[in-house]
């Protein structure tokens, strides 16, 4: 019966092999297919601008947004222009964001932010780059407005009832960042040692900066 | 001075970004954000009207009653300002 379970496309360690991709394509399958075919026929893009494209959209990642973080834990004067505009903040910082607008919400001791896409899966993906899975899900889109607290305790966030919980629901054309607070026990270190403190959790808010 | 709006309840047809847990809640004002296209119409590729957003505040309480988490956390959301009333 083991044997019948490898010919049933089991792999070594009993996980099933994922199925090749051989069911027809999707309406959106073939309309990218069409539209970046025309494209391309028409002169109007090469294949090779459409992989570099996404190339550095693969290669944004939390650690952009790390670097913007401890710029505002280092620099006050930044930090101020970044809670005043966060967009123009990044792009000070060379951040190419296109015409994003960004709003930074600042972490203190009586304040905890949380940031979440309810209609759907909004994210400051220029700074922090793809969502998580998670971020996309129905059972974190719901609870994060419900149950903030309960939520966060599960990603291991334990508030005391003094700091107050704001949501910030991006229902439209915002896209949001959480500036969480400096930890203590980090006034000698550098801006680079600072931002490898700085996760992609701690800029949603589901989750606090490494200690040092 | 903070400004009270509650969100009209309306269930119109099509894309609308205004989220069902918040018609007919009342919130603050928190910023105004600035005139953006109508996405009621940019999602069907139709010539949009500028319309003016707000971020507006919820607490707890008025979202969710007796069953609020702590009913002094807030949810702040960004609503479009055919979607407010002023009170």
């Amino acid at each position: 019966m083991a044997h019948d379970h490898h010919e049933h496309g089991l792999s070594p360690s009993g996980h099933p092999y994922r199925s090749d991709n051989d069911g027809p394509l999707t309406y959106w399958q073939r309309m990218e297919i069409a539209v970046r075919e025309l494209l391309i026929e028409k002169g109007q893009l090469t294949p090779a601008e459409i992989t570099a494209q996404i190339d550095a959209m693969d290669a944004r990642s939390p650690a952009n947004g790390a670097t913007v973080v401890a710029r505002a834990w280092t620099d006050p004067a930044f930090k101020s222009r970044l809670l005043e505009n966060a967009a123009e903040a990044s792009r000070e910082m060379g951040f190419d964001i296109g015409p994003l607008h960004l709003i930074a919400v600042e972490n203190t001791q009586d304040v905890h932010n949380l940031i979440v896409c309810t209609l759907c899966s909004c994210y400051p993906r220029n700074l922090l780059g793809l969502p998580p899975d998670w971020y996309k899900t129905r059972a974190y889109r719901s609870r994060a407005v419900i149950e903030p607290r309960k939520l966060l305790r599960e990603f291991g966030v334990d508030l005391p009832a003094s700091v107050t919980v704001r949501v910030h629901d991006s229902t439209a054309d915002m896209r949001y960042i959480v500036l969480p607070a400096r930890p203590e026990g980090t006034k000698h270190m550098s801006e680079a040692d600072l931002a490898a403190l700085v996760t992609r959790d701690s800029m949603i808010g589901t989750g606090l900066p490494r200690r040092p | 001075m903070t400004e009270r709006v509650r969100v009209k309840s309306l269930c119109p047809p099509g894309h609308v970004r205004a989220p069902w847990y918040l018609r007919g809640k009342v919130g603050e004002i928190e910023r105004v954000l600035g005139r953006f296209g109508n996405p009621e119409q940019l999602a069907y590729g139709l010539q949009a009207d500028s319309r003016p957003l707000y971020r507006v505040r919820f607490t707890m309480a008025e979202l969710w009653g007796e069953a609020a988490e702590t009913p002094t956390d807030t949810v702040d959301a960004e609503v479009y300002g055919h979607w407010l009333e002023r009170l």
